[in-house]
């Protein structure tokens, strides 16, 4: 019986299974974005546009989603700031919670910095200097950092998950590692959905299919690779008919094993990102109930 | 700077009538579960069950029954274990947790905005959310009542000096003599958290127990949750990395297709 069991669970639920969902799309579209803004071709901006709008409304639902999660949501602050020592900035790098504060403020604020940019490419914003600064180095260096930032929160939710004490959570150090290649799937998943708006080309769809497809893969060695490092733990969650179920169908056929035969098929990339998003949601859904559903041992073994 | 204080439980004293748990709440004006409206548990004379935001002190029963004229009760007050190297402590975002100067562990409910990180890092299932204030609340070792020279209630409450308060140093040789006393009559006794060497460097609140550690619920080796940080975050980094590594190959790989179709003419559009 592995240490975890004795902890008590945070009741971390529906707002944090969205907020890790969210932001792993918004980081993860966010990195491509970024990717296609300094590598691509001028074809590819309807899809680097799209990307940083998903990254900014992302960012900003992110950060009501962990207000609104909060015990006494008008407290937000103090993960910024010390509250009894105003205005000394309140960091511990050490503490994922307190790092990924930063990094949603952070990324919020670079994401809606490229997002104005790109609504002053688009003639949405009568701002020439903005326009000339978002297409030039300026806007460059933006677009790296929010990338920088992007993948730090789809990555950061996990490592959140094992710097706790809790059943699953804390016995596998994987879980950051594959919330980061969720987010960069789903992120690519979204700007299929997307990006075809705002007008995408049927060759930077093409590209944005064959990384989904190598993210996929990625995505699945890593869940492989955390279920092992599990140990017997894992059986607690996999012979549960419920999470079990959800994760083993859910999220490795449904959500990854299907996408990748429409992907290899050439099928409409379309439906294969609709299964990637839906895969994506459900591995946080089950990675969370399946550990806040483990009461106290000593409760459930009826101590 | 006055010296650590602390707790240490000799469970083969405890009755299990509650008054800590009584004395506790009453101080700590907690509010009452359900309210008031108790709800039995059904399995055990035990109704409490548990630590969490409203219960700060939990005796807990431990039926061993294997008929019905051959078993035992074990009886444990339970609190918070004041750790000397504190999880909760550790990954509180808000500055909320802090370290007395009593070397005890306390949450200050007008900084702690709920976000219940430190539920989750402590490795004994301590703290719960208080409905009432919406926010983290465990033992603070009554350290209102320390600051003006006083003992923590319920140690004070306590009838057979199960719960003892004192300065760990003494507690510690104290608790020592109990269990070699204890040997001594055959009785096969063993501290829980008073060595300092030990995990998260030694408890504040130690126990001394007759049976496994698991059979009172407590961990048995418990560990800090920011043991995982390091791989973790590496392991992240790499995946990252790898992502990163395959987007440029897959556009490099797009530009060398579009240079071979085209016999060197670049289609598309030109360079971003």
């Amino acid at each position: 019986m592995s240490d975890t069991f004795f902890s008590g669970a945070p009741h971390w639920t529906w707002f944090i299974i969205l907020y890790f969902f969210v932001g792993g799309i918004a980081g993860g579209a966010c990195f491509l974005a970024a990717i296609l803004d300094w590598f691509g071709r001028t074809e590819d901006r309807p899809v680097v546009r799209t990307g940083y709008y998903v990254a900014a409304w992302g960012a900003i639902l992110c950060g009501l989603l962990l207000t609104v999660d909060l015990g006494q949501p008008l407290r937000f602050w103090h993960m910024l700031v010390q509250s009894h020592n105003f205005p000394t900035i309140m960091f511990k790098a050490w503490s994922p919670i307190s790092f990924g504060a930063w990094v949603v403020l952070s990324f919020g604020a670079f994401s809606v910095l490229s997002a104005l940019g790109v609504m002053a490419e688009e003639g949405r914003i009568a701002s020439p200097a903005l326009r000339a600064m978002h297409r030039g180095a300026l806007g460059k260096l933006v677009a790296g950092i929010s990338a920088l930032l992007g993948f730090s929160l789809a990555g950061y939710t996990g490592i959140l998950l094992s710097v706790t004490n809790r059943p699953i959570w804390a016995d596998s150090p994987w879980l950051g590692a594959l919330f980061l290649a969720s987010g960069a799937s789903t992120g690519a998943a979204t700007l299929i959905l997307l990006a075809p708006g705002r007008g995408a080309t049927e060759r930077s769809l093409a590209w944005l299919s064959s990384f989904d497809t190598q993210a996929l893969v990625v995505e699945l060695l890593i869940l492989v690779a955390f279920i092992v490092s599990l140990g017997s733990v894992n059986r607690v969650w996999l012979s549960s008919w419920g999470w079990g179920l959800v994760l083993l169908v859910g999220v490795v056929g449904l959500g990854i094993l299907a996408p990748l035969r429409l992907h290899a098929r050439r099928q409409p990339v379309a439906n294969a990102a609709r299964l990637v998003l839906l895969g994506g949601f459900l591995l946080r859904l089950a990675t969370m109930f399946a550990s806040e559903g483990i009461e106290r041992y000593r409760v459930a073994a009826g101590m | 700077m006055p010296d650590a204080m602390g707790f240490f439980t000799d469970t083969t004293v405890c009755i299990g009538c509650k008054a800590c748990e009584v004395a506790c709440k009453e101080w700590n004006q907690l509010p009452a579960e359900n309210g008031g409206i108790r709800e039995l548990s059904g399995d055990s004379y035990d109704n409490t069950r548990r630590l969490d935001g409203i219960h700060w002190r939990h005796v807990r029963f431990i039926e061993q029954f294997k008929g019905p004229y051959d078993g035992r009760w074990l009886m444990m007050s339970d609190v918070c274990k004041h750790c000397v190297q504190a999880g909760c402590l550790e990954v509180c975002p808000t500055g909320a947790i802090i370290r007395t100067e009593f070397d005890t562990v306390v949450i200050q409910s007008d900084v702690c905005n709920g976000c219940r990180a430190c539920i989750a890092a402590c490795p004994f299932g301590v703290i719960d959310v208080n409905p009432v204030s919406g926010t983290a609340q465990k033992c603070t070792l009554c350290y209102d009542r320390l600051k003006v020279g006083l003992e923590p209630a319920c140690s004070k409450a306590c009838p057979t000096d199960s719960i003892q308060f004192g300065s760990i140093a003494e507690l510690r040789a104290r608790a020592q003599k109990r269990v070699d006393q204890l040997k001594a009559q055959g009785v096969d006794a063993h501290l829980y958290g008073a060595d300092p060497t030990g995990p998260l460097g030694g408890l504040n609140s130690f126990y001394l127990l007759v049976d496994k550690d698991e059979v009172y619920g407590l961990p048995h080796k418990p560990q800090l949750p920011s043991r995982n940080l390091a791989r973790s975050s590496s392991f992240s980094v790499a995946s990252a990395a790898v992502l990163g590594i395959l987007a440029l190959v897959g556009l490099r790989k797009r530009r060398m297709d579009d240079m071979g179709g085209a016999g060197g003419r670049v289609g598309g559009g030109g360079p971003n």
